[in-house]
């Protein structure tokens, strides 16, 4: 017999860390934390509201970081939940990213808004081991400055790789400029084009756009990695919500190339 | 093997199954249908071959048995989770060749890949099959084009032949029980249909930019998204999680999961407001190309299986034989566009 997929195992909340008013980061007691990939998701599992597709934002020891927005049925109930309350998750799902590849290499990092929760874990990696990277660069763009997540990582991050923050509206300060993540994908300073890498996650309409705007300084989209998303029930390949044309989104992503998300036509 | 026999030897026989099993197959639900003094069939346990409706098409299949609308996955009791114990009894289904084709792609959504799903196999490995064979196509029937006319992967066949019935049986544990309720062998081929009222034909240069076609949007109004054609059909396995608690302990419940239909609102949203597909015709695209383009690009095989529930129940009387027949036209509309 199969394993039961299905059974949410306890977790505990250690901490909330809480970046505004409706998005905070939940940190869990995971025993197998170390194996876990940036981008891999858990369903989080709230007895009588359901579950909820959520990927992982931070790696530690016994430890799982999940940024989560208040914005559903599942995720209103949980911000009820305190430190040290116990809830279920199941998981981890989804490929990840693989940060074997970036390894060596150039990197560019474009994230919008919560889509900074699934590369968080790449950023990290690498500032944490800068000798593996040949130059890493962040643009990361918030709707406005009451939106910012992870201030205290970025200012972190700073000190040891290229970061530029933007907000869609607001005055600009020393800490980020006004504009969507588009406009500062020109400034790059990418050497070899042909061997760098690029990762984009965000809401689809960003991609989208810096995907394009990536290629127009002369990136590969062989070479752009693109964190999808979509309704997850089950996070095994077998509910079918999260099916574009012959590709399960939980099973066979959410990380794909650029070439392969193109061709996704919901 | 094959063998005749009587009724009563039939019945004798089902009953033997019947001490360690169920015997699962359509019938006739008299009022049961949709509109005053129509009948429904479907699938309920039987005791007696005569209950069997071999002269018409069930309603719903047999996949509710593999994959049931509604399934308790487990209990919640204030810290613990407990699953429901599961059924151990052999489930006896009689089903007709497209029907078991179907089987084949459950089993590939289900069983395949790297993750196969728990409480499928425990119904599934506890299955055995009876083919009923099909000695005329039904009008909405398309098997034949879909190439699932023909079966033998069954346990046994059974048809009716005058006043008793063939029966052809691959299951040795079976052929003493056959034997002992009188059935004489003779040599059993299963009835199965070479032609179909229904034809359907999907062309070989399909591909995804038939979406861009103007045959979606007659459907945006036509189809009123109620799901029917998913919920009758045996090959779609789509579930949403359902969590209820009961009233009289709100500390208790469980969490079930319930059949999805990708026609039905709701499908894809997303927390937050993001939908895919709100037009019913882009929906529409979603499932026909599913059914005979993109599970055979991941799997090699069509999804569909020709057994034409869905043409069947559709209370707009979309045709999904006839959606696929007009695709060679727009894959035409598309290309002549594209140049």
């Amino acid at each position: 017999m199969p394993n039961n997929d299905y059974i949410p195992i306890r977790s505990e909340i250690r901490e909330i860390i809480r970046h505004t008013a409706h998005e905070w980061t939940f940190r869990m007691t995971w025993a197998d934390a170390l194996s876990v990939k940036p981008s891999q998701f858990f369903e989080i599992s709230l007895p009588k509201y359901g579950e909820s597709p959520i990927s992982v934002s931070g790696i530690a020891p016994g430890l799982l970081d999940f940024t989560i927005r208040k914005i559903g049925h599942v995720t209103n109930e949980l911000f009820n939940y305190k430190e040290g309350d116990t809830l279920y998750i199941r998981g981890p799902y989804g490929n990840g990213f693989d940060l074997e590849r970036y390894k060596g290499k150039e990197l560019v990092i474009v994230a919008g808004g919560t889509g900074v929760s699934p590369v968080r874990g790449v950023i990290e990696y690498f500032a944490d081991h800068m000798d593996e990277t040949c130059g890493i660069q962040v643009i990361a763009g918030f709707r406005d400055a009451n939106e910012i997540l992870f201030r205290t990582d970025f200012a972190k991050w700073r000190q040891v790789m290229d970061i530029t923050m933007t907000l869609d509206t607001g005055e600009p300060t020393e800490e980020y400029g006004i504009g969507l993540v588009t406009k500062y994908i020109p400034d790059l300073k990418i050497h070899d084009p042909a061997t760098a890498e690029a990762i984009i996650a965000g809401p689809p309409a960003m991609i989208k756009f810096a995907a394009k705007a990536l290629a127009e300084t002369g990136f590969p989209e062989e070479h752009m990695w693109v964190d999808e998303s979509r309704r997850m029930c089950c996070g095994l390949g077998k509910c079918g919500h999260c099916r574009v044309n012959d590709t399960y989104i939980c099973a066979d992503g959410p990380v794909f190339n650029y070439t392969t998300v193109k061709q996704l036509s919901d | 093997m094959g063998f005749e026999l009587s009724t009563g030897g039939v019945n004798a026989f089902l009953r033997e199954l019947a001490r360690t099993g169920r015997v699962v197959a359509p019938v006739r639900f008299e009022g049961g249908g949709a509109f005053t003094g129509t009948d429904c069939v479907r699938y309920a346990e039987v005791t007696d071959i005569e209950n069997v409706v071999f002269d018409e098409k069930s309603r719903f299949s047999f996949r509710e048995l593999l994959l049931p609308p509604s399934q308790t996955l487990f209990y919640f009791t204030e810290d613990s989770i407990t699953e429901p114990t599961p059924e151990t009894r052999d489930t006896i289904i009689f089903l007709r060749s497209c029907d078991l084709h179907a089987v084949k792609r459950l089993d590939e959504i289900c069983r395949g890949g790297a993750n196969p799903d728990y409480y499928y196999e425990q119904r599934r490995k506890n299955v055995k099959f009876v083919l009923m064979g099909c000695k005329k196509a039904f009008d909405s029937c398309f098997c034949v084009d879909m190439g699932t006319n023909i079966s033998d992967n069954y346990d046994l066949s059974i048809e009716p032949d005058g006043d008793g019935w063939h029966l052809d049986c691959k299951n040795a544990e079976w052929e003493p029980l056959l034997r002992a309720q009188g059935g004489t062998e003779t040599p059993v081929t299963p009835a199965h249909v070479t032609e179909t009222k229904t034809r359907v034909s999907i062309p070989d240069d399909l591909d995804f930019s038939v979406a861009k076609s103007k045959l979606w949007d007659e459907y945006d109004k036509r189809c009123i998204a109620c799901g029917r054609c998913n919920f009758s059909c045996p090959t779609c396995t789509c579930f949403s999680m359902q969590d209820l608690f009961y009233q009289d302990n709100p500390k208790t419940g469980e969490r079930r999961r319930v059949l999805a239909s990708c026609m039905v609102d709701g499908f894809s949203d997303m927390a937050g407001g993001v939908v895919y597909r709100k037009n019913h015709g882009a929906r529409m695209r979603y499932k026909v190309l599913h059914k005979v383009y993109d599970f055979k690009k991941r799997s090699g095989f069509h999804m569909c299986v020709g057994c034409g529930r869905c043409d069947d129940v559709c209370p707009e009387y979309i045709s999904f034989s006839h959606i696929v027949n007009r695709l060679g036209d727009a894959m035409k509309e598309v290309s002549e566009h594209a140049e």
